[in-house]
């Protein structure tokens, strides 16, 4: 067990492309750290640099204080989960568990009584003699994990492990791969495009766009005080709603009517210069059927009439699905979170499309006008130059 | 109805083609089971059956020149077999792998090679070898097999090797291998059914080839059995030696086919199922 340091690490291409732009990490011994971020966003580079399959262009990457650079994946002492699981197919998963160890030349009866060990916590005792070909999707990630159970490593490094997993499985498989972690207590990376898992399952979570680190935080934390429109718009489902927000004398216009400044805010504002235009943000969360609301909370909102085209009911909750007119955000951050959903129409054309998700009692109906409120001390506001959080600042003492 | 028509269909194709195909093997078969006497009778089923051309007074197996054959035969394609695969191997993994300059050279040179057409190098070829000591030599031989044969070798290799996961390289490496560990426990088991495949391909083309064994060679020191064949002498100068044709040319089929049930088992689709999801 040891912690993990990235100081100032590049990748760079031979044609010049940096997929890993100084890339600052901190990873504590026995923290569960996430790297998350769309495709292309350099996490998986990131994770290969750490695991010695990529080299390092520039910057030093230590494990347990040393510095390791320049040494091969097997002098590392850290044990890797690929996407696609790479079993060796023509061992069966004994041979496949018990592979490192024979590298290493550990006795054979400790080799037999450390991957039966691993494989009754895996529950795979009973397919230890089978080949991977004969295993479930499930099954054959549980003997990746074993893989790099066995080995008692210094650091797991996980890459997209449960994304050739069909959803229900996943989320079986989620709650594995922490309880594993958490009794272990290995430094663990782990690599992922599902910002549910991301929240889910770290201490702390690394979200990369580009090849650059955005911000390093508690799930909470990364939920509540995103540093940056980008973070905003990854973080969380249903995603955040983006608008408009021109600021006149201490009230934001909002699409949704004019709302006065929260004080967070409003010190932000004061204490920092902004660039371009405002851009509020909020979560569907921070929405509810104003008829819901008690009395003495209202005023704490904004109650504002939205024609709603859609409501999803998902039992515990349900989603209102509207349209504010004229009410469209066009931010580069924004764009390319819409590309990687395959919804390029998102926040496209003049009108804002709104989430809000509302309690399971709201008897809101598609196509009817309903009384909305929101909680305009959760607003979050962004400059449209950058993408920088406003008021963050104001906001970190509480 | 479709189903049953789309199926006489076939098989009428396969008829055919089994047919032209195996209908001449059956006549060098027949040939061979005749007494000298009933050569020229023109039926496919002799009027009696007679092992003299493989085994009697004149058989080929009394005859040195056959026997000589067969043995150089066995032994220069299976060196050819050997060495070839490996060093194709070990190029064709390479050309899977790395990325270096002059991979695309190696490529087009390998298969220039193998484009070049055999008998525009047999004269050259010749003087080279009697002047280098390797004329009439089974190395002389083993040769010009490894360099014809290399270049589909390692085509037909680094294809195998490109299908195979590079995840299980990297997973090999990260569970500890060193890369020529990571190749041989890994890698080649995986490749088995690409090195059957080519070893029988390289096989059957040294242990048919005429051209070179014609011309490199002049002795049972180191002729092969097709060179050999051509050099059969009948009864007395006026009578063709069919019989004795005939009979080696049945015996010379046997190891290839043997070669190829033997490896055809080895060649088991879908061995690497189950390495990653697919």
């Amino acid at each position: 067990m040891s912690s993990i340091t990235l100081k100032d690490v590049t990748k760079r291409y031979g044609d010049g492309y940096e997929a890993v732009k100084h890339l600052d990490l901190d990873i504590a011994d026995g923290e569960f750290m996430i790297l998350v971020g769309p495709s292309g966003c350099g996490k998986s580079t990131a994770l290969r640099m750490v695991a010695g399959l990529e080299d390092i262009s520039e910057g030093e990457l230590d494990i347990g204080g040393e510095r390791v650079n320049d040494k091969a994946p097997k002098d590392r002492d850290i044990a890797m989960v690929f996407q696609n699981y790479a079993l060796y197919p023509h061992m069966t998963v004994r041979e496949n568990m018990g592979f490192a160890l024979k590298l290493a030349k550990v006795p054979e009866e400790e080799i037999r009584r450390k991957v039966e060990e691993a494989a009754k916590t895996l529950d795979l005792t009973e397919h230890l003699d089978r080949k991977p070909s004969n295993l479930s999707g499930g099954q054959r990630q549980r003997v990746a994990m074993g893989r790099a159970i066995v080995r008692e490593p210094a650091a797991f490094l996980m890459d997209e492990p449960l994304s050739n997993l069909d959803a229900k499985l996943r989320v079986q498989m989620r709650t594995e791969v922490s309880r594993i972690q958490q009794r272990l207590g290995v430094t663990t990376i782990y690599v992922t495009h599902d910002q549910t898992e991301a929240m889910t399952l770290g201490d702390r979570v690394a979200v990369m766009r580009a090849g650059v680190l955005q911000q390093v935080a508690s799930p909470r934390e990364l939920y509540d005080h995103p540093v940056n429109l980008f973070v905003a718009g990854f973080i969380g489902s249903p995603a955040m709603n983006f608008f408009p927000a021109p600021l006149d004398s201490g009230t934001l216009k909002l699409p949704m009517g004019d709302v006065p400044l929260p004080d967070g805010l409003r010190a932000g504002l004061e204490a920092e210069t902004v660039h371009g235009d405002l851009i509020a943000g909020l979560r569907p969360g921070d929405m509810e059927d104003a008829g819901l609301v008690p009395e003495h909370h209202r005023g704490t909102g904004h109650v504002f009439p939205a024609e709603i085209e859609l409501v999803e009911s998902m039992g515990s909750e349900s989603y209102a699905y509207f349209t504010l007119q004229g009410g469209a955000v066009q931010a580069d951050e924004l764009a390319e979170l819409a590309a990687e959903a395959g919804l390029s129409d998102l926040g496209g054309g003049g009108d804002a499309r709104v989430t809000a998700r509302l309690s399971a009692e709201s008897d809101i109906r598609s196509g009817t006008t309903a009384e909305l409120w929101m909680d305009t001390q959760r607003l979050h506001l962004f400059d449209a130059h950058d993408g920088r959080a406003i008021g963050r600042t104001g906001r970190d003492g509480s | 109805m479709i189903g049953t028509r789309r199926y006489a269909g076939w098989g009428a194709v396969h008829l055919i083609v089994l047919t032209s195909a195996l209908f001449p093997v059956l006549w060098i078969l027949s040939l061979s089971l005749k007494t000298s006497g009933d050569i020229a009778d023109g039926r496919l089923i002799p009027r009696a059956f007679s092992l003299d051309n493989y085994f009697g007074a004149k058989g080929i197996f009394k005859q040195s020149i056959f026997t000589d054959a067969l043995f150089n035969s066995l032994i220069i394609a299976s060196i050819a077999t050997v060495i070839s695969v490996v060093l194709a191997a070990m190029a064709a993994y390479a050309i899977a792998r790395l990325e270096f300059p002059g991979k695309r050279l190696i490529l087009v040179a390998a298969l220039a090679i193998a484009m070049f057409p055999p008998i525009s190098i047999v004269g050259p070829l010749f003087n080279l070898w009697r002047d280098l000591g390797l004329f009439d030599t089974k190395a002389g031989l083993v040769i010009p097999y490894m360099t014809f044969t290399l270049p589909l070798a390692i085509y037909t290799l680094s294809a195998f090797f490109r299908d195979i996961p590079w995840e299980l390289e990297q997973a090999a490496q990260m569970d500890g291998a060193t890369p020529a560990q990571a190749f041989r426990k890994v890698i080649l088991p995986l490749a088995a059914p690409g090195i059957f495949t080519t070893a029988i391909l390289v096989f059957i083309f040294a242990w048919n080839d005429f051209v070179f064994a014609i011309s490199l060679t002049s002795t049972g020191r180191a002729q092969t059995v097709p060179a050999a064949l051509s050099q059969f002498t009948g009864a007395s100068q006026f009578t063709a030696p069919v019989g004795s044709v005939a009979a080696a040319a049945v015996v010379v089929t046997i190891p290839i086919i043997i070669v190829v049930l033997f490896f055809q088992r080895r060649i088991v689709a879908g061995l690497t199922a189950g390495a990653v999801k697919g």
